[in-house]
């Protein structure tokens, strides 16, 4: 188990705003953390801190051993930082852009020519390396800060948002990128695209009011869901009071919900255990006909604005 | 301090400024304001005389106006587009960002200054002049140009607007000329403790320039011109880390 990077007791106060608060999570070799949370909830502020942008208030950060606050020239160099909003040198040419990023990593000679290449080559950026970064669309101008930051296939990629932005081919091709990447590198990716937690993630962590709310898999994530494990049925041609007391009166039934006439009920179990089959086959037994019977794995969305708003009252 | 990260720094923020017309822009307007104050205003051919006393004497002034104009995008432009938060996550000390973009635009403008070269031709082939003199009276400028653009690259650090930048720095390069001139002087004297104004007078930079543009190269000034330079990049330093991510 090798912590590439290891946050404790993080926090930054701007004035007597509480941006983060006493964060503390890590990261080992082979994860894709993804860093959820609302707007402003202090995500970007977080990743500022690691790639030591801004200092702490108070806490420490490691990135591959080295403390940010007594060597950020060790850390900087083991990271790559994708900033919020990818911003980079407007009158520059991607081609010269990615070679001053190499200098400045120490790459030279046919390192440095090679470093470029695959960079541009990973970020689909190859057809570009010419025109100055001003003029390139949103997409590309992303994709640039992307090579940018893997140019030097470093051990640490923090990417602030990398798909905001892209089109649904290039969200793919992004996060297909990650992937690749995903083995010998630990990885913190921020977003509010929740689709990202199953593409990309292999750990959460949710933040909101400058606090850690959840810190787990995907899967315990969508655990937290009411809907986890919930089943949605729908029989033929029942009457539908009937139909309700009976799967009322099942004992591993908590409650249900009508939906309608063609989706039929929401049935919730109890302590969100897996019913599927029980329910399947107490139907049958009782004669019914099903026209439709799946499982429901969780709503993210639901349980991210459970957690985050739960916590903006708990707050107050 | 990493010589080669500089370097680096240095390297493109120079080819930056040929990246956009603003530097064939600048140069064209110093050659022709120089050329304009040598003959019209400082009399070049009425005097006479084979040096290059008309071009130099003006220097003070036309840096007054100019050099903010090279410098007021230094750190703004960077802040404004939030450049400055990929500059300062590379394994980069803020000193040597400092000193490597301070160094590209003191290169610049060092060309700038060696393109008026026709005129040391010029005043060669009219008469014999002191050539130990115009080559003081270059470096002397040189120097002089470098102590603008110090306290320009700080105060452009202040803010995200370039024209605020360019005002400020105007002001504060004002006051560094002024304070030489003996209606300022006199001003403070009538008054002040006679330290006090020796002090102020010590402190402009057209004291300092004039005695090395008349061919006195001396070490005090030298030095002068020196610790302004490293003063302003040092201050330039702090605000960029106290200011970086506002």
């Amino acid at each position: 188990m090798t912590l590439r990077i290891e946050i404790e007791d993080l926090a930054k106060h701007f004035g007597a705003i509480k941006a983060v608060d006493g964060v503390s999570f890590s990261v080992k070799k082979g994860e894709v953390l993804g860093f959820l949370g609302p707007n402003g909830a202090g995500k970007s502020t977080t990743m500022k801190m690691i790639t030591g942008f801004l200092t702490p208030t108070r806490g420490t950060v490691r990135v591959c051993g080295h403390d940010v606050l007594t060597d950020p020239i060790a850390v900087k160099a083991s990271l790559g930082y994708l900033p919020e909003g990818a911003p980079a040198y407007a009158d520059m040419t991607p081609y010269s852009f990615l070679r001053f990023i190499a200098d400045i990593r120490g790459l030279s000679g046919n390192e440095k020519k090679r470093a470029v290449d695959f960079a541009a080559e990973r970020a689909q950026i190859k057809n570009v390396m010419f025109q100055p970064i001003e003029t390139l669309s949103k997409g590309y101008k992303r994709r640039v800060g992307l090579a940018q930051a893997i140019l030097h296939n470093p051990p640490v990629l923090i990417l602030d948002e990398p798909t905001d932005g892209l089109d649904p081919n290039q969200k793919h091709e992004v996060r297909n990128l990650i992937n690749e990447m995903a083995d010998d590198k630990a990885i913190i990716i921020s977003t509010h695209i929740l689709e990202e937690v199953h593409a990309l993630c292999t750990r959460n962590v949710v933040i909101a009011n400058g606090k850690v709310q959840f810190n787990g898999t995907p899967h315990e994530l969508e655990a937290m869901s009411r809907y986890h494990n919930a089943v949605c049925v729908s029989v033929e041609s029942a009457e539908q009071d009937k139909f309700s007391a009976f799967l009322k009166s099942l004992d591993f039934v908590s409650d249900i919900e009508l939906l309608s006439a063609e989706r039929g009920v929401r049935v919730y179990p109890n302590q969100g255990q897996q019913i599927t089959a029980e329910l399947s086959q107490a139907i049958r037994a009782n004669g019914w006909s099903i026209d439709s019977l799946y499982a429901e794995h969780g709503r993210l969305d639901e349980v991210f604005r459970t957690i985050t708003i739960n916590s903006a009252q708990g707050g107050k | 301090m990493n010589m080669s990260n500089i370097w680096f720094i240095m390297k493109r923020e120079f080819n930056g400024y040929f990246a956009t017309p603003v530097a064939y822009v600048f140069i064209i307007i110093f050659l022709l304001l120089t050329g304009f104050s040598t003959f019209f205003v400082g009399n070049f051919f009425e005097r006479g005389e084979a040096d290059l006393y008309p071009f130099f004497s003006l220097h003070p002034w036309l840096y007054v106006l100019l050099i903010p104009a090279i410098s007021m995008r230094l750190w703004s432009e960077e802040r404004k587009s939030g450049s400055i938060e990929l500059l300062m996550t590379l394994p980069i000390s803020v000193f040597e960002a400092v000193l490597g973009k301070f160094l590209a635009a003191w290169a610049f403008t060092g060309l700038a200054l060696i393109l008026n070269f026709p005129l040391w031709i010029t005043v060669n082939y009219l008469g014999s002049p002191d050539n130990g003199v115009i080559f003081a009276g270059f470096l002397g400028s040189f120097l002089m140009a470098g102590g603008f653009l110090a306290i320009g690259s700080c105060v452009s650090a202040l803010t995200k607007n370039q024209v605020i930048a360019f005002v400020l720095s105007l002001i504060v390069s004002l006051i560094f000329v002024l304070s030489g001139y003996g209606i300022v002087l006199d001003f403070f004297s009538s008054w002040a403790p006679s330290a006090l104004v020796e002090a102020i007078s010590n402190f402009s930079f057209y004291t300092r320039f004039d005695a090395i543009s008349k061919g006195v190269i001396d070490m005090r000034d030298m030095l002068y011109f020196a610790s302004v330079i490293m003063v302003w990049l040092f201050a330039n330093a702090i605000v960029i880390n106290a200011r970086k991510a506002d």
